[in-house]
């Protein structure tokens, strides 16, 4: 099967790149593992950032200047001006195809404050604002589509393919060696078969890998870092991926996120005596430092939204007080809500140019999963869902623009070959050893040593681990080895793309001998800008991982 | 606590069953349950799940014959766990939604017109502002019982996505809107509220085709089962009156 544009995920960056490689021209098919409305997009509650004003007096120089700060110096300040410059017409352009944003009295997208920012610039629909996005640019997918539809000429539209899991991103070599991106085998979980696709550009789309965590992570269970590890295997580099931003509140038993508006509209933070110990509108790594230290003296933390009263809880926090009362008894109208910081954005990834393009040719990425330098070591909230739209329309157009002049010969046949010894392979892993157990364990060392607070011996002893690890692979595998629907397989398969991930995340965390951003070390407390103001990158060359600090 | 799941698996041939799993949790979510015996018990346990926490419209599932998210409902002792209805089942909790969902391409289920400069008001904002709550779980689509007598019922989380459009200040091709909803449409509802009793989100597909329906009127169209009676032409094409 041939298009022009391969995307790979259907979450918020990957829709907006389908419409915009769509837009200029070119053949797209969009493969996902799930059903594009679920994913880890849907999510998001708090908002999206674009300096309108509509609420209070607001700048794209101030947008620009809480990113900057925010980011402790990792952020490229070009990339920070192209994000903040462009969010009024991303989110313009959004509330032109119908996403049903909320209003202020007199008619204008509503704003609210969420942490770090200066003024309210969060444009918001209830804390619904990643649904109703996310649906918004699927029913515009839809309007494009290949199948069924007398408007759009054959073999010049959108298809989506659900349900098919990355294996591999497909590279031939050019002349001098040079390998560029023309594919990529996909297991198709309906079918259990693998399938190649071939394509003349590839852009990954497929999120941040926050379930490392496991459990302590607000994210949904399909975060797991698939595309990254991917794009390192096809020789793509990796930049900063040891910065991991802990939402400051999630439901203390569950991990299940309460939303950063809930403290923007006015929520304390309250220990077990009741005594309010920080700001809670501090950036998201200061706040959650803030929580894990009252937990580590033994306190328990709280969020208290008791006084916004009821009206204002079922109007802008709906979400908030049926998930409380779900998952904690607790109805935050009348009562306290016991939280906890858990992982919840990945800032590092597929390291990027401003082109939205990797080190492999014809290969792109944008959203979680990449990594265009403009949240460095701490993301401010509002500004993800805005990265998708900007960066996601940049991707797609410069696929489609180097897809169109694309016309080199695409040999696929051994890369299929081997997805499918892989695929075959793994199901005769001998299953001495419980990978799903192994899984809770990786999560939870993570949480503890790879967390909110970080030292030398808890890093080391960690990546022991998780070298172990990766040797037991063989020992582990799927129970199950059926074709059709093995999620067993497919949750292996993910296992083992975390399992690589965090060797890298571990070998990144242990170079940085500095606190910055969200990477805190209890025994290296200081920012150190003469040694370590520069990007963490990492690559592999013939299968072995190399890691260097880079401007 | 002991629940009763519903099986099925295609390998290597054909076999449904409902199999009884005792589980040590107490005061769990269905989903969490789900999770205990995958992972503990039983690895072959097929279903589908995603965010946790009721927005991403993955664990649809049915107990004791009533459609719920898996992640928003407290699990009882005793209860019987089954797929959703009216769908292509391809293993245990997992069924196929492409043909549901396409039902949304059919009825051109989106903004025909983009232009940016309408102004949207509170109240204009509130007039959709449920309807684009909607999470496509299906479970309203397993709840209906039209299928059982059209399988090309466009259906109702399809119609209220259509509402929620025709609704929107900013689109300016309503009427068009109304026309593709007329066949295998509105009409075909029996307003049987099933869809509005399984919502997990609180809407009403019922009184979205109700609204569709006087919309319609309004632009002149009408209920094509009524239309013999007022002329036209018998079954047998014999002109009646």
């Amino acid at each position: 099967m041939k298009t022009d544009v391969l995307v790979i995920g259907a979450g918020g960056a990957g829709l907006v790149a389908a419409l915009s490689a769509h837009e200029a021209g070119a053949k797209v098919t969009v493969i996902t593992k799930d059903y594009p409305t679920r994913s880890q997009t849907t999510m998001a509650q708090g908002g999206i950032n674009a300096a309108f004003g509509n609420v209070g007096e607001d700048s794209v120089e101030a947008h620009i200047q809480n990113t900057l700060k925010s980011a402790h110096g990792l952020a490229n300040e070009e990339a920070v001006r192209l994000l903040c410059e462009s969010a009024p017409e991303a989110v313009t352009w959004l509330d032109s195809i119908g996403v049903c944003f909320s209003r202020t009295k007199d008619a204008k997208i509503a704003q609210r404050t969420l942490g770090g920012a200066s003024a309210p610039r969060a444009c918001y629909a209830q804390d619904y604002t990643g649904l109703k996005i996310l649906h918004t640019l699927y029913d515009r997918c839809l309007e494009c589509a290949v199948s069924d539809s007398e408007e759009v000429p054959s073999g010049h539209g959108i298809e989506i393919l659900n349900e098919r899991y990355l294996l591999n991103i497909i590279t031939n070599f050019s002349d001098y060696d040079k390998s560029y991106a023309c594919g990529a085998t996909v297991l198709n979980i309906r079918t259990g078969e693998v399938e190649t696709y071939e394509s003349g550009s590839v852009i990954i789309a497929t999120g941040g890998y926050s379930r490392v965590f496991h459990k302590h992570s607000t994210n949904a269970v399909g975060s797991t870092g698939d595309g990254i590890a991917a794009a390192i295997r096809a020789g793509a580099r990796l930049s900063d991926m040891e910065f991991i931003q802990f939402h400051p509140t999630a439901l203390k038993n569950s991990s299940i996120l309460i939303s950063e508006s809930a403290r923007g509209a006015g929520g304390y933070l309250l220990n077990s005596k009741g005594e309010r110990f920080t700001n809670e509108l501090a950036p998201r790594d200061e706040v959650a430092r803030a929580i894990h230290e009252e937990i580590e003296k033994g306190e328990e933390v709280f969020l208290d939204i008791r006084h916004l009263g009821e009206a204002f809880i079922d109007e802008e926090l709906p979400q908030e007080r049926k998930l409380a009362k779900l998952y904690e008894n607790v109805d935050p109208v009348y009562e306290l809500i016991p939280v906890k910081p858990v992982a919840h954005y990945t800032m590092g990834g597929i390291e990027v140019d401003k082109n939205s393009r990797t080190k492999v040719k014809g290969l792109y990425a944008a959203g979680e999963c990449a990594n265009h330098k403009v949240h460095g070591a701490n993301r401010l909230g509002g500004n993800s869902l805005l990265e998708l739209v900007v960066f996601g329309k940049q991707a797609g157009e410069n696929a489609a623009a180097y897809a169109k002049i694309f016309d080199k010969v695409i040999t696929s046949e051994q890369q299929t070959v081997s997805a499918n010894n892989f695929i075959r392979g793994v199901k005769y892993f001998t299953n001495q050893i419980d990978f799903y157990q192994k899984r809770e364990f990786m999560g939870n060392i993570f949480y503890n040593n790879v967390g909110i607070s970080r030292d030398d011996m808890g890093l080391k002893a960690v990546l022991g681990a998780v070298r172990q690890m990766q040797k037991e692979l063989p020992f582990m595998g799927p129970k199950d080895k059926s074709k059709v629907y093995n999620t067993n397989l497919v949750e292996f398969i993910e296992f083992g793309n975390m399992v690589e991930l965090s060797e890298i995340i571990l070998v990144c965390a242990i170079s940085r001998n500095e606190s910055r951003g969200a990477h805190f070390r209890s025994d290296i407390p200081k920012q150190n800008d003469t040694a370590y103001k520069a990007h963490t990158i990492t690559w592999k060359e013939d299968s072995v991982l190399c890691a260097d600090f880079m401007e | 606590m002991r629940v009763k799941i519903k099986r099925y698996t295609t390998e290597p041939e054909v076999k449904e069953a409902v199999l009884e799993y005792e589980v040590d949790v107490r005061d769990a979510t269905l989903l969490e349950l789900l999770n205990e015996i995958k992972t503990k018990q039983d690895s072959s346990l097929s279903y589908a799940s995603g965010c946790r926490s009721g927005v991403c419209g993955s664990c649809s599932v049915r107990v004791n014959g009533k459609e719920v998210l898996a992640c928003g409902y407290k699990v009882q002792e005793g209860d019987l766990v089954e797929p959703l209805k009216n769908v292509p089942l391809i293993r245990d909790l997992v069924v196929e939604m492409d043909k549901a969902l396409a039902f949304n391409q059919k009825a051109k289920a989106w903004q025909n017109s983009i232009h940016g400069t309408a102004t949207v008001t509170q109240e204009d904002e509130k007039r959709n502002e449920v309807q684009s709550d909607c999470i496509l779980c299906g479970s309203c689509y397993s709840a209906c019982p039209v299928y059982a007598v059209n399988e090309e019922f466009l259906g109702p989380f399809t119609l209220t996505r259509v509402w929620r459009y025709v609704t929107d200040i900013r689109e300016e091709g309503s009427a068009s809107k109304i026309d593709t909803v007329q066949t295998n449409g509105i009409w075909d509802c029996t307003l049987c509220n099933e869809c509005t009793i399984v919502c997990p989100q609180g809407i009403s597909s019922k009184a979205d085709v109700e609204k569709l329906r006087s919309k319609s009127a309004m632009l002149g169209y009408s209920d094509p089962s009524f239309g013999s009676f007022g002329g036209g032409f018998g079954f047998d094409g014999s002109p009646s009156f």
